[in-house]
């Protein structure tokens, strides 16, 4: 309960997002920064980005990527270093490396399997089955009926 | 006393849901009818008794009466009145009391109206619909009681969690829990199809209008979660993948195709099987929400009781319901003979991709929000799957979907040829062109979402307008006039929930592509510029509410020198929960939201203000409500009333065996 309550504090701080004192004075830096944030998850939240997050390791983190980014680092550099220091839970979009090929695969692949066997059905389909022939009642009802 | 009643009421309706899954599923395998017309007089009764029981609940919280352990945690005498009635389902015991009476409801509205089913069929589908209950009140009973009494009751209790004291989040339950709920009668009948071992072109017909019923709600209850995330959480974000999100996106994507497919059950008998599967499922996906949305086994945002041992036993349920259901199908479904015979180029084949689409979709999302559970336990990664992921694994299906949507909507059943579907359609697909072209310009090419969502967005809404030309036949304006009067009420709600679509798509592109963020310290009195804009903070203000105590700015927005609008961003502390929340102000438009939010002061005076323009946000949900309005449309039809009785005792069914 105790915890609940904490994770609802943290979530639901009153201060917002991005503070004023944390942009930066380059928009194209400032820019990247945003981009870069939101693709970092807020490792005290349930699922929030860092962007979105008003916890204080959110701050720090938003301030981490922003020092980096003036330092002069790259996106991908600025990537590695968060990721070296909290590991890839921070990723809210996972590596595309060992397992988790499956995942990115997975989306595409069960297309073509689903449009695969979609087609054969298709195929199926158009072919014209017989209709089956009537018994003996139903013939013989059918011809009371043409009798009438 | 009244709550003792509730809880008695209660105990009740689960040994009436006990007889009700036993007494007609026996009888209809003997062929008793004294023993099936139980059916429907225990279906009443069960939802009769859970009426009560929940007015009994909803009294306790009406009256405070906090020696019931519920209210005490969920309620408090300073709450306004309708939040200490929306607080019943604010909280896990009282929604699951509102998801059992909902189910009995079902079980009740199918007893009621299902005059026009086979006797036999009617006492099954009952019987599996009160099986359901059995588990579900039975999960109530033994891990979630509402009615729990305190020993010592304290003065007051601990109030409502203040995030949910709000109408968009009080209405919001209710919806959703009729669309998941509503899809266990779809599985109820498909599983008494199965169990009879015939699907025809009636059971299409009589799965459909449960499914729509569903499915709209559904549809709703998503879009006011969704619009509640936007106003309520202080940044304007409408959808975050977040897997409690998901959990009710998934069942929504499937019910949309189960609706489809049913389509072609009904109208061409084929896809049978595939019908029954995907009824299966969509209840299936409600059940695995409920899970994920009440074990914590998944970390969301809003996930509201995080208890192991429910976890275990809605996984059980989800697992017995399941296996259960498939194993039948699995022994079943081989029987099942489709009698269709269409084309490659046929409005079959287009509901053939649409399913395929849309089960893609669902199958993507659902690994997405699984992925960091197998990760962990096969190959011990701990990792996140987010936005991103599904951003870009996900949209890729659903564009596909809407740019063969006014093709396969206007496309014949059996045979069609490509070239004469798209003579009416060529110039709707050119003013979808014009559309991307000049959201293109007007974005001055920054990024390729907006043109091309916009385009598809265009497509489908222009595409419907092709689509109710075509019904409505050849000849003048007043010859058309008159057949739109007499069209199907299913032909209005299929073009009504396809351009809500469109709308939809419109509004998501536009608002991620255009929308203008502004974060500053203002000082009050202090004027700054927004896009088009002029933003002033007149002041700022403490303020006192019922339960709260609010500080609340006072922001004019000003265009060329006029005022458009006032607003009052508000930051409220709820002192009894202890908990924070933002309220940003909103000036809603037809093409642009104006968003503000107040902030922290600042140390060096001044306070932080937060200013966003929104274009075409509100299309989102109106693009949800019209859909939803077809769906309501295409229920109204008169075939779902009247045709479906007209089938007379069955003698050329399909046999399974």
């Amino acid at each position: 309960m105790i915890r609940a309550v904490l994770i609802w504090l943290l979530l639901a701080a009153p201060a917002f997002a991005v503070q004023p004192d944390e942009v930066l004075d380059d928009p194209a830096l400032e820019e990247r920064a945003r981009e870069l944030s939101k693709g970092l998850r807020c490792l005290v939240c349930r699922n929030e980005s860092i962007d979105e997050s008003n916890a204080d390791l959110a701050r720090d983190l938003r301030l981490l990527v922003r020092e980096r980014l003036v330092a002069g680092d790259s996106d991908s550099e600025v990537i590695d270093f968060v990721v070296a220091r909290y590991g890839e839970y921070v990723l809210l979009r996972p590596r595309t490396d060992g397992a988790n090929l499956i995942l990115w695969i997975a989306g595409p692949a069960s297309l073509l399997a689903a449009a695969g066997i979609g087609a054969a059905y298709l195929r199926k389909r158009r072919v014209v089955h017989a209709p089956e022939a009537l018994n003996r009642e139903e013939a013989e009802r059918l011809r009371q009926i043409l009798d009438d | 006393m009244i709550v003792e009643l509730g809880h008695f009421t209660l105990i009740l309706a689960f040994a009436v849901a006990l007889v009700q899954m036993v007494v007609p599923m026996w009888g209809a395998s003997k062929g008793w009818r004294s023993w099936m017309a139980v059916a429907e007089p225990a279906a009443t009764m069960q939802f009769v008794l859970l009426l009560f029981s929940f007015a009994a609940l909803i009294w306790a919280f009406v009256a405070s009466d906090f020696s019931v352990r519920l209210v005490t945690s969920n309620s408090h005498t300073a709450k306004p009145m309708i939040y200490k009635v929306t607080g019943v389902w604010g909280n896990h015991e009282g929604s699951m009391l509102l998801w059992c009476l909902i189910l009995a409801f079902f079980g009740a509205l199918a007893a009621w109206f299902g005059g026009n089913l086979p006797e036999r069929f009617r006492a099954r589908v009952l019987a599996v619909q009160a099986s359901v209950g059995v588990a579900f009140l039975a999960f109530l009973i033994f891990t979630s009681n509402p009615f729990l009494r305190l020993v010592n009751p304290p003065m007051n209790g601990q109030d409502l969690n203040p995030l949910l004291q709000d109408p968009g989040l009080a209405f919001h339950p209710p919806f959703l829990y009729i669309g998941y709920v509503g899809l266990s009668m779809s599985f109820s009948f498909a599983v008494a199809a199965l169990i009879e071992g015939r699907v025809d072109a009636a059971w299409g017909r009589w799965v459909r209008p449960w499914t729509l019923l569903a499915w709209l709600n559904l549809t709703v209850g998503i879009a006011l979660g969704s619009w509640w995330a936007y106003y309520e959480l202080g940044w304007g974000g409408f959808w975050f993948w977040d897997p409690v999100e998901n959990a009710s996106f998934m069942p929504w994507l499937i019910a949309a195709a189960l609706l489809h497919s049913a389509i072609v059950v009904e109208k061409r008998e084929a896809l049978k099987s595939w019908t029954i599967l995907l009824a299966i499922l969509a209840f299936g996906f409600s059940l695995i929400g409920a899970f994920i949305v009440r074990s914590g086994v998944l970390t969301s945002v809003h996930a509201f009781a995080n208890d192991p041992e429910r976890g275990v036993y809605l996984l059980g349920i989800t697992a017995i319901f399941m296996g259960g259901a498939l194993t039948l199908y699995a022994a079943r479904s081989g029987g099942m003979q489709a009698k269709g015979v269409f084309g490659v180029v046929s409005r079959e084949s287009a509901l053939v991709a649409n399913n395929v689409l849309l089960a893609v979709a669902t199958f993507v999302v659902f690994l997405g929000t699984i992925w960091p559970l197998i990760a962990e336990m096969i190959w011990a990664r701990k990792l996140s799957v987010g936005p991103p992921f599904f951003d870009a694994a996900f949209t890729p299906f659903m564009m596909a979907l809407a740019v063969i949507l006014p093709i396969g909507s206007i496309l014949p059943w059996k045979r069609g040829a490509i070239g004469k579907v798209m003579r009416p359609l060529w110039w709707a697909l050119a003013a979808a062109f014009a559309v991307g072209a000049a959201a293109w310009v007007f974005g001055s090419g920054r990024s390729l979402v907006a043109p091309v969502g916009a385009a598809l967005g265009a497509w489908l809404v222009f595409g419907a307008a092709v689509d109710f030309w075509q019904r409505t036949g050849r000849g003048g304006l007043a010859d058309k006039a008159g057949r739109a009067t007499r069209l199907p009420r299913a032909d209005w709600g299929r073009v009504v929930a396809h351009a809500g679509l469109g709308v939809t798509f419109f509004g998501i592109a536009a608002l991620t592509a255009w929308q203008l963020e502004d974060i500053r310290v203002a000082n009050p009195g202090e004027t700054f510029q927004v896009g088009v804009y002029d933003v002033t903070l007149e002041g700022v203000r403490r303020v006192e509410g019922p339960n709260y105590i609010s500080t609340m700015a006072e922001m004019s927005v000003a265009r060329g020198g006029e005022e458009v609008a006032r607003l009052f961003p508000e930051k409220r502390v709820y002192p009894v929960a202890g908990m924070p929340t933002t309220e940003a102000a909103i000036d809603n438009g037809v093409f642009r939201d104006v968003y503000l939010v107040i902030g922290d002061p600042q140390q060096d005076g001044g306070w932080a203000v937060r200013t966003y323009i929104k274009p075409f946000a509100n299309w989102i949900w109106a693009g949800a409500i019209i859909m939803a309005l077809g769906g309501v449309l295409s229920l109204t039809d008169r075939r779902f009333r009247v045709a479906a009785g007209a089938r007379k005792a069955p003698s050329t069914g399909v046999p399974a065996e």
